[in-house]
């Protein structure tokens, strides 16, 4: 994990020194996205493989989907609060 | 939307190969994606480092922009703990590890696999993803009725891009900046709170 987020960090800086580099930033993002699609097909992989998951998709969607409506929620609820305090003209 | 289909049709795609055995046992046994993992972090990083609004904000930093993102934070976790509590498949801590992928599905459920295994690593894609998709869909009911930082709130680490024209159009483009600042900031935080909680 310390690697992944030492990876992120020196693109970071690289990405910063080249923000100009219009070629290469069109190929790092052409890149990233066949990335994801690979590591989203492999994720895919293991899932189909997997007996556990595919019996239990419909239960796991809806837990995620439940999940998702209480981050949204509070993250709404909580921003409210602070545009209410911190950013509404008065 | 377009972007996250072709994604989706990636993950299905896959799912069905790996069902119907189409691909000979070797490529199944050798496990490459945390190389592609390598790579997409690095990527990711030379993304957010090279993104123009990104480098122009710095110039923008104050107390109250910075409130944003924490606030979406804080918020995020309480309602996922609160989650958590209703329910007993799902841990405090993988609750957490889920609700801090703030909508970043792609990058969120590739790490989750990588240390906490399939099953959560396939909640944390769905979730994050129906974040997504809320909202796209949702932006014009929060905006009107929970302020104009709700929808900021919602999009998460998506609110730098992908939902960003549907929340500007909705809130104004003059909070386009502080969508954007804390879209970066969510961003760049989804690895390192995967990494502390599990």
């Amino acid at each position: 994990m310390i690697t992944v987020l030492l990876l992120m960090s020196a693109g970071i800086i690289i990405g910063w020194i080249f923000h100009s580099k219009e070629k290469f930033l069109k190929a790092t993002g052409y890149l990233t996205n066949w990335a994801i699609y690979a590591l989203l097909f492999m994720l895919g992989l293991s899932v189909g493989t997997n007996e556990k998951i595919l019996n239990n998709f419909g239960k796991i969607g809806f837990q995620a989907i439940t999940l998702t409506l209480f981050a949204v929620i509070g993250s709404i609820l909580f921003a409210w609060l602070t545009y209410t305090l911190f950013f509404k003209k008065r | 939307m377009k972007g996250s289909l072709i994604i989706l049709a990636f993950f299905v795609v896959g799912i069905l190969a790996g069902f119907y055995k189409i691909l000979p046992e070797q490529l199944l046994q050798n496990d490459y994606s945390l190389y592609a993992l390598y790579l997409l972090m690095f990527l990711v990083g030379i993304g957010v480092g090279s993104n123009k609004n990104a480098i122009n904000l710095i110039k923008e930093v104050n107390f109250k922009i910075v409130l944003v993102p924490v606030s979406i934070i804080l918020g995020t976790f309480i309602g996922v703990s609160i989650f958590s509590l209703i329910q007993d498949n799902l841990s405090l801590l993988e609750s957490l590890a889920v609700g801090s992928g703030f909508g970043y599905y792609s990058l969120s459920s590739v790490l989750i696999t990588e240390v906490s295994g399939e099953t959560l690593g396939v909640i944390a894609l769905l979730s994050n993803i129906t974040r997504e998709i809320v909202t796209l869909l949702l932006t014009p009911v929060f905006a009107r009725y929970f302020g104009k930082l709700a929808p900021i709130a919602s999009g998460g680490a998506t609110a730098m891009d992908t939902t960003l024209p549907i929340i500007t159009k909705y809130i104004g483009s003059d909070y386009a900046i502080i969508s954007v600042f804390s879209g970066v900031v969510l961003t760049i935080l989804v690895p390192f709170l995967i990494a502390i909680i599990l």
